[in-house]
Order: C-alpha cells, then structure tokens, then sequence
C-alpha cells in the first residue's frame, strides 16, 4: 500500500491512480490541464521520497535534480510526500558575518546558517526583515568552496529590506533566511559544452557563483560571461574576474557599458547585444541570463531565435518588489 | 462518450501515426523548431508576447504531441477555454491558417514523408472550430 502526503494530510494511493487523481479526488485543489504528462501544469516537488523517473520525463534537469515531477503521471510505488513548488519552506536563522560595499550600490552579505543548508550556486533565498517583509537574493557563493552564504544586494530606492541592509543591519546580527529555491544553476555533464553568462547589475550574484561552480566541477568548454551596467561605477568584482581569467584559459570576461563613455577594455552597448554580436549562433551553446526582467525576456527569446534550445536555457529575472 | 472511452478510442486511431513519426522523440525534434517559427512569423508572433517561454513551450508541446496522434486527453472545451482570450484580441482563420503553415514546415524540415503530413495536419484542423470559439 503506497501512501501520499500532502501538508498534514496522508492518502492511500488507489489501483492504476495517479498522485494527482489520488489528491483532486480528496478535495486537494491542484491546477492540471493534459493529464498525459505534457503541460506541466500539475508540476509537484517530492519533499520525501523520490518521484518515479517516468514521472520526470521531459523536465529540465535542474528540475529533476530537485526532486520536481508530474503529479498526473506519477504512480509511485513507495510512499511519497508532496507539495506545490511554492508551498513555503522552513524559516533558517543565520548569523551575519561580514558586510561589504562592491560597489557604490551593491552590498555583499555573508551569512552564516545556523542549520546546513543544501543548495546550488546560482539558487536563491529569502532573506526576512521580520516576519511578513522579506526579499529574494541569489547565492553568489560555492557549497564546499565558499564556507558561508554570500549574496549581493543592490540598494534600491525605498528599498524596505535593502536599505535596512545597507543601513542598519550589522556583523553578528541574526536574521532569517528561506530556501534555497530557483532552477538557475549549473548541471554537471556534457563539460565541454560552452556556456555563455549574461546579467545586468546584482545579476552578477548568481553567474559569480555558477561560473566557480562549473571551473570547480572540471567544465572545460568555453565560459564566456558579459556583464553590463550603464556606467564603469556599476560594475563590481573585476578585479576578481580579470583574475579568474588569468588562472582559468577557457573562461572570458567581458565587461559592457551602456552609456556613452566606453573606455578601453570595455564593450559598448547593452550585455546581451554584445554577447548576441560576439556569438551570432546559439545553437549547442548553454545560457544563463540574470538581472534586469526586461533584459532577461528580450535576450531568452533572442538566444532561442538564435539558435539556443529551450532546454538550455536557464534564466532569473530579478523583479522589484512593487511595495519598495 | 465518457472521457475515458474518449482517450482509449482516440490512442487506438492514432497509434500507428505516432509511431510512424517516431513518438515523443519526435515531438522533442519538433517542438523547438515549431516554436521558433511561430516566433518568427510576423503574422502570429504577437499572440505570443508577454508569455513565460518555459509554459509556452510546454504547451507547444502538447499541442504537437496531439497533433502526431500521441496520448492526450485535451478536449473541445479545453481548446475553447485555452483560447478564447486569443478570440478576443483578434484570432481568427488566417492566423490558423499561418500556424497550420508553420506544422507542415517543421515537419518537412525534419524529413517527414508528405503523406505523414498531411495526416497530422487533419487532426490539427479538426481543432479549428475549438480553437476559434465557434
């Protein structure tokens, strides 16, 4: 007898039912639309147990890797718990350990969690004010390489939680983290597949960390990353970079400005412009795009007209909270 | 027909199509190429502004495996409820017509033998009337 669990209730899965049919059928409302495993509307994540690999046909990998499947062709035949992608997760203190400017708006947080969390670099938490205001930043840092959590906030006018962090929030603080969530990061295999990085501003956080991931992980394909901002004072952690370039042969680093002062050593126009200009082909060519959500939409559905595959894909809007 | 009868009826038709056509492999050759047409097509591309890329492309996928006769369970008022905001903003037979345009050129593009063709081509049609709210 298998069973289902969702939030404090546990079903008996019925003969030939799916995990969707054995929810609806008890009230429990999960949006679905095929019901052939196709539309992924009814997309569910296992919290315990693992999902039938046939129940994750179809997924991106950085889906499957996170336990992701489809609840209307998913027959498990051992016990599994189950919730919607968004259901919330616990909430982890965390200790501040370090707070640096890398720029004139971007403020690096290092934190300290007071329970190991599991995560991939590229991923994103929630870090709370207080109970009800909190926001998301990606991870800029490496399990295993980087010992605390490192995420770069940019100060946002009226930012409610940014500015507390930029002015208030102290070294040895403690604060509440939710996570990680987020299918923006690397998936090992096919290493010598080239990768190109694109993001604007903060979106540098999450690529940062990809980026290290994958020279970590032995990806010996070409990394190209291009990092725009309007002006030289937007861009953070050259030095970093132009360093990484130095150790790494297959890794480049091109920094793009927008504005019209564009000195040597820089590109001018927006990020994904150069990129697309420098690489006119996107076929076989894995992307990641970060940052702004105007530029993340153009730049997906112009690597895909170039050539990219929907599946090698992998993008994070950072959309501003409408509430400051 | 009750909706299960409805299912089993239509993979006994169908089978042998997707089949032919080489099934979900097929569909996964076919959705990204379909896609960027789609995309590229002045005529219907606005239909897909403002759309997460990832849903859409799921749902093009749906719509291809329909189409090659693969299992499904989509029904007439799914294809109305699915598109009548479309309805709405304007749809109607010449953008069918442009998207019936653009199957048939992907399916060429992958080599497909004309008499395949126009097999998927007439399930697709047999959507029309659903799709277009009448």
């Amino acid at each position: 007898m298998v069973n289902i669990k969702y939030a404090k209730d546990s079903f008996t899965l019925g003969e030939n039912r799916s995990v969707l049919d054995c929810l609806t059928e008890h009230g429990v409302p999960i949006p679905f639309s095929c019901r052939s495993g196709v539309c992924q509307t009814c997309l569910m994540r296992a919290t315990g147990g693992s999902p039938p690999e046939a129940a994750q046909q179809g997924l991106k990998d950085t889906l499957k890797l996170q336990n992701y499947f489809l609840a209307c062709v998913c027959h498990p035949t051992e016990d599994l718990e189950v919730a919607l992608p968004d259901d919330a997760q616990a909430a982890i203190p965390a200790t501040v350990k370090k707070l640096e400017l890398l720029n004139e708006e971007i403020m690096r947080v290092m934190l300290e969690c007071h329970a190991p969390i599991q995560y991939k670099a590229g991923q994103f938490i929630n870090l709370f004010r207080n109970r009800s205001l909190g926001r998301s930043y990606s991870l800029a840092s490496v399990p295993h390489e980087d010992d605390h959590l490192h995420i770069h906030v940019r100060r946002l006018p009226n930012g409610r939680v940014s500015g507390w962090i930029h002015e208030e929030l102290r070294p040895d603080q403690t604060v509440e983290v939710r996570g990680p969530a987020g299918d923006c990061f690397y998936v090992p295999g096919n290493p010598e597949q080239g990768l190109i990085l694109i993001g604007t501003g903060s979106g540098l956080a999450p690529l940062y960390g990809i980026i290290r991931d994958a020279l970590r992980q032995g990806h010996n394909g070409a990394i190209r990353l291009f990092h725009g901002s309007r002006d030289q004072r937007g861009l953070y952690l050259v030095g970093e970079l132009r360093e990484l370039m130095k150790q790494y042969a297959n890794f480049d680093y091109v920094p793009c400005l927008s504005g019209s002062d564009v000195p040597h050593g820089f590109a001018a126009g927006r990020a994904h412009e150069v990129a697309l200009k420098e690489v006119p082909n996107l076929k076989d060519w894995r992307l990641f795009l970060c940052g702004h959500p105007e530029m993340v939409k153009q730049a997906k559905k112009k690597a895909f007209l170039a050539g990219a595959a929907m599946k090698d894909i992998y993008a994070d809007a950072f959309n501003v909270s409408q509430s400051g | 027909m009750t909706e299960k009868s409805l299912a089993a009826w239509w993979e006994q038709q169908h089978q042998s199509l997707y089949q032919n056509l080489g099934g979900e492999a097929a569909v996964n050759a076919a959705v990204d190429i379909f896609y960027r047409k789609v995309l590229s097509d002045d005529r219907i591309s606005h239909f897909f502004e403002d759309v997460d890329m990832d849903k859409q492309a799921a749902k093009q996928k749906a719509f291809l495996t329909m189409a090659f006769g693969g299992p499904q369970n989509y029904t007439g008022v799914d294809m109305r409820r699915g598109h009548a905001h479309l309805v709405q903003r304007g749809l109607n037979d010449t953008h069918f017509d442009a998207v019936m345009e653009n199957l048939a050129g992907t399916l060429r593009e992958l080599g497909v033998a004309e008499e395949l063709i126009n097999q998927v081509a007439a399930i697709a049609e047999s959507t029309r009337n659903d799709v277009l709210s009448r």
